[in-house]
């Protein structure tokens, strides 16, 4: 549940109202793909972190049966209806989409990689047009070979969102497809030539409405998967997908669990990004979340799908125990949990005011109200997290060498902004989360040692961003000074981490909108001047220099960077987080 | 006689609409007062990507718009006469009784409950067994020698098991267990295997869950028991049968287990039929996969077609064993009449 599908959709949509004229075929390089652990440094030592930048236990022994479990369960495990970040990860297992990830560790998995396609895609100069050219002897698991219709049907069936509600809108905001297209089901027979065409089984065109430099990106998603019209059962087709990937459905119990084989038509000559190490995939759903540490600790499964890292009975048992640390891993995720400072709030309106806030607020206290520096995250000085390329270090608000803040400065700036005893103001956070909660608290606490009292807000999550957070008449009428927020980007890009959050323009009067307080003319400005940049080296100091523009603003406490803590499972071989997934990366794995 | 089992089904069956239509409102009427509009419940239908364009056209689709009692008749017609649903490319039929289709997962409701329905059955008979068996001795032990150690000991043992929460003693029994060696004797949590598949293997998965659940019901049963067997004892009637020669074993078992059984009767319809229509803590805390996990992940999910479908089913459940309990009344103790 790392990705913050609705936002970042928009966030795109938004970029092209803007008018992007992208350029730059941004951060894609190598014309095949490689598997991680050949080039990639390897370890057998069990120790803290050994999956974070290397290969932990590699291994090219096939066979065996890797155990996943699920404390919930998925959204779907339809490629057109799912948008959790592990259920990308663990789909490439079961289907190939046109391009993808890198299996590799740390900074080398963010590389785009051709997969069902030869290449990555070939843009038109305008970027409106892409083509992919698919491989050779690809085949279903039923055998009927693979051609770009399959493709082009599986995007097509992904716009339908009554049928599809999970899934991604990239593709379907995107492409030109014909007016009210509503998919193949209820649209039928309609020509969608605007949107795709397939001039031949082996070629795959996609018209978009406005170019777009980065559509390797999006074409990397599972709706890119291909889906057999024949076999094509709608809402029903996760219940068994047809197979494109090295496994296949076994048996698929909804709510209960699944288990994937070997698909007998793939063909590890038309793959160069999968080992497939084991015979065999077994996944269990609706684990009580304790219950599967325990069982991770002891061997009964070998990893926790949802990455999300452990529940903190088990982040007691493991930190302590040598023995269990060097079995874990300590990510950094690019999620910022933080806190935005609507400037339409008087006395918030005042820079002085924002600033007293910036020195005033407990570091510590923020991190400890997630869950620690191992579950909830690393202390945070910018919203753009360091795993995104691009990222600079900036701290302009040095909050001391114990990170409590810095006491004086708060009262200066209060002093500054003609408030020197404080001011009241209002901090709304997620009534369903505790963190959340635990946080406003702690800001409560700290932000009180200058006088400014904050009083707690609860809000439905539900209706956070769309009538409460997100709706800046009411975050002004009700005096929101402070909001609690989090957001994580769904594919590393500085762009798409940063759009969404710090561009005044997607800042909505009716609510939904992500980004509530930052209004500055400068950073929209940088944001389109990223876009028109074609060389991805020139574009990330764009990032940088809008990342520390916004903290010069002061509307925003970048609060942490997320983290998980993973536990390594027993036996497993090929383990390493790769950054693209910020999780163990499942196309890699085998079993001893 | 036939005419009591008529009217009590009858009985039951309005019990069930006035249940149905309880839930109903809990669930679709109580939000509307707390101020949720149609496209707010929907909401939850739309995925994570929806405008509000969307959820509109979604709380349309569902009947959201439609006033409640429209919306509650065309629940209970899919329960008579089943419903169909949009799945994309056709509809699917949803055969009576159509207990509702759930859009998050897109499944419909009955199939599901029955596929888990075999869990919780296994846990609740498996557990019933053990403690019937251990608090009704425990119970008729302690009260014949009221005061003994033996009597002591239990009865300490009891008021832990009744206050100890399963969350508690199920965890800490897996993680002893099934967990910590050179105890870890037990399955681990979320392993289940049907009784048709292998007999042997089912019991060894649900042993633990068999016992923590027993210890908890086994504790309250036996103080039942031994209240009332202290009470029965205490009787004239049990004065005679000891004056006119019978066996210890006669009069304890024949004449006074027999009168405290009766509220203990009462008590296990109540509490089996409960457990039938989900052991919620137990299958929560063990991830078996029940009707109780199933509510419990419905309520999460927020999902409510399920949490109507799992709720009306445990309802049926309790008013059904209700309706057992009542007539084995007649069987232990005949001074009842079925009239």
């Amino acid at each position: 549940m790392r990705r913050r599908p609705a936002l970042a959709a928009v966030a795109l949509g938004a970029a092209l109202t803007l008018g992007l004229s992208a350029c730059g075929t941004g951060g894609e390089e190598p014309k095949q793909g490689t598997q991680g652990s050949a080039t990639a440094p390897a370890s057998q030592k069990a120790e803290f972190n050994a999956a974070l930048n290397g290969v932990f236990n590699p291994s090219t022994k096939k066979g065996g049966t890797l155990k996943f479990a699920n404390s919930g369960e998925w959204d779907s495990l339809d490629p057109a209806d799912t948008y959790y970040g592990y259920s990308w990860n663990f789909i490439r297992l079961y289907g190939r989409a046109l391009v993808m990830f890198k299996s590799a560790p740390g900074e080398e998995g963010n590389t785009l990689v051709p997969d069902l396609a030869e290449n990555l895609g070939t843009p038109s100069a305008d970027f409106k047009t892409w083509t992919y050219k698919l491989r050779a002897g690809v085949k279903f698991e039923d055998g009927t070979p693979i051609t770009s219709k399959d493709v082009k049907y599986g995007v097509m069936r992904s716009v339908d969102r009554e049928t599809f509600p999970n899934g991604p809108t990239y593709l379907g905001d995107m492409l030109n497809w014909p007016k009210d297209y509503k998919g193949p089901y209820k649209s039928k027979g309609v020509d969608v030539s605007s949107a795709i065409e397939t001039p031949d089984d082996q070629t795959i065109v996609f018209h978009l409405k406005q170019g777009y430099s980065g559509f390797d990106y999006l074409t990397q998603m599972p709706v890119t998967m291909p889906v057999p019209e024949a076999k094509d059962t709608g809402a029903k087709f996760q219940e068994h997908v047809i197979s494109s990937g090295p496994y296949m459905f076994e048996k698929n119990e909804i709510g209960k669990g699944f288990s994937l084989v070997r698909n007998p038509h793939w063909d590890a000559a038309t793959d160069p990004n999968r080992p497939a190490l084991p015979d065999r995939i077994e996944v269990q759903l609706k684990v009580n979340a304790d219950d599967l540490d325990n069982r991770l600790i002891s061997g009964d499964i070998h990893v926790d799908v949802t990455g999300v890292g452990v529940q903190p009975a088990a982040l007691s048992k493991v930190l302590p125990d040598p023995a269990l640390k060097a079995q874990s891993d300590n990510p950094t995720i690019q999620r910022t949990w933080y806190t935005s400072i609507p400037t339409t709030v008087p006395p918030l309106d005042n820079i002085d005011c924002r600033k007293a806030i910036m020195y005033a607020w407990d570091r510590t206290a923020y991190q400890t109200a997630y869950g620690g520096e191992f579950s909830g995250g690393q202390i945070a000085t910018s919203l753009l997290p360091p795993t995104v390329p691009g990222y600079q270090p900036v701290d302009l608000y040095p909050a001391g060498a114990d990170n409590k803040g810095d006491v004086a400065k708060a009262k200066e700036h209060l002093t500054k902004c003609g408030k020197p005893d404080g001011f009241e103001t209002n901090i709304a956070y997620r009534a369903e989360r505790p963190k959340e909660k635990a946080a406003a608290e702690g800001l409560q606490q700290s932000l009180g040692r200058v006088g400014i009292k904050l009083t707690l807000k609860p809000f439905p999550q539900g209706d956070y961003f769309s009538l409460y957070a997100g709706k800046p008449p009411y975050v002004k009428d009700n005096k929101l000074g402070l909001t609690l927020n989090g957001w994580g980007s769904d594919y590393p890009e500085g762009y798409g981490f940063l759009q969404q959050i710090v561009d005044s323009r997607v800042i909505r009067e009716t609510g939904g909108s992500s980004n509530v307080s930052i209004r500055i003319p400068d950073v929209d400005k940088l944001i389109d001047d990223s876009v028109k940049e074609a060389d991805i080296k020139k574009r990330e100091p764009i990032w940088a220099a809008i990342d520390k523009r916004v903290m010069e603003e002061a509307v925003v406490i970048p609060g942490l960077w997320a983290k998980a803590l993973l536990l390594r499972g027993k036996g497993v071989t090929n383990v390493f987080v790769s950054s693209s997934q910020q999780m163990y990366d499942y196309v890699a794995m085998g079993v001893e | 006689m036939v005419t009591y089992l008529i009217r009590r089904l009858i009985g039951a069956v309005i019990m069930l609409l006035i249940v149905s239509m309880a839930t109903f409102a809990i669930f679709f009427l109580v939000p509307q007062i707390a101020g949720a509009t149609p496209e707010g419940m929907a909401s939850r239908y739309v995925g994570r990507t929806a405008s509000a364009e969307d959820a509109k056209i979604a709380a349309d689709r569902l009947g959201f718009n439609d006033p409640l009692v429209v919306q509650y008749g065309r629940f209970i017609k899919g329960i008579v006469a089943g419903a169909e649903f949009d799945y994309g490319p056709g509809v699917e039929q949803c055969p009576p009784p159509c207990l509702g289709y759930s859009f998050i997962t897109r499944q419909p409701v009955w199939p599901d409950l029955l596929d888990r329905l075999p869990v919780t059955l296994s846990l609740a008979v498996g557990a019933a067994v053990l403690w019937l068996i251990i608090g009704l001795s425990t119970g008729v032990i302690s009260a014949l020698r009221r005061g003994s150690v033996f009597d002591r000991a239990a009865m300490t043992l009891a008021l832990a098991g009744v206050s100890l929460p399963i969350f508690f003693t199920g965890l800490i029994s897996l993680l002893v267990f099934s967990y910590g060696n050179p105890f870890a004797v037990f399955a681990q949590g979320g392993h289940y295997t049907p009784i048709t598949e292998n007999p042997g293997e089912w019991a060894y998965n649900l042993i633990l869950p068999w016992i923590t659940l027993a210890f908890l019901f086994a504790a309250q049963y036996a103080r039942l028991t031994r209240a009332g067997m202290l009470e029965t004892m205490g009787e004239d009637y049990i004065r005679t049968a000891r004056a006119k020669g019978l066996i210890e074993r006669t009069v304890v078992v024949k004449h006074g287990m027999r009168g405290a059984l009766t509220p203990i009767v009462t008590i296990f319809g109540l509490d089996f039929g409960l457990l039938v229509g989900g052991a919620v803590l137990t299958e929560s805390t063990y991830s078996l996969p029940g009707l109780g996990k199933y509510a419990i992940d419905a309520i999460t999910n927020n999902d409510l077609p399920k949490v109507m479908g799992v709720t009306l089913l445990s309802a049926f459940f309790v008013v059904f064993a209700n309706l057992i309990v009542d007539l084995l009344y007649a069987v232990v103790d005949p001074r009842v009449r079925l009239s």
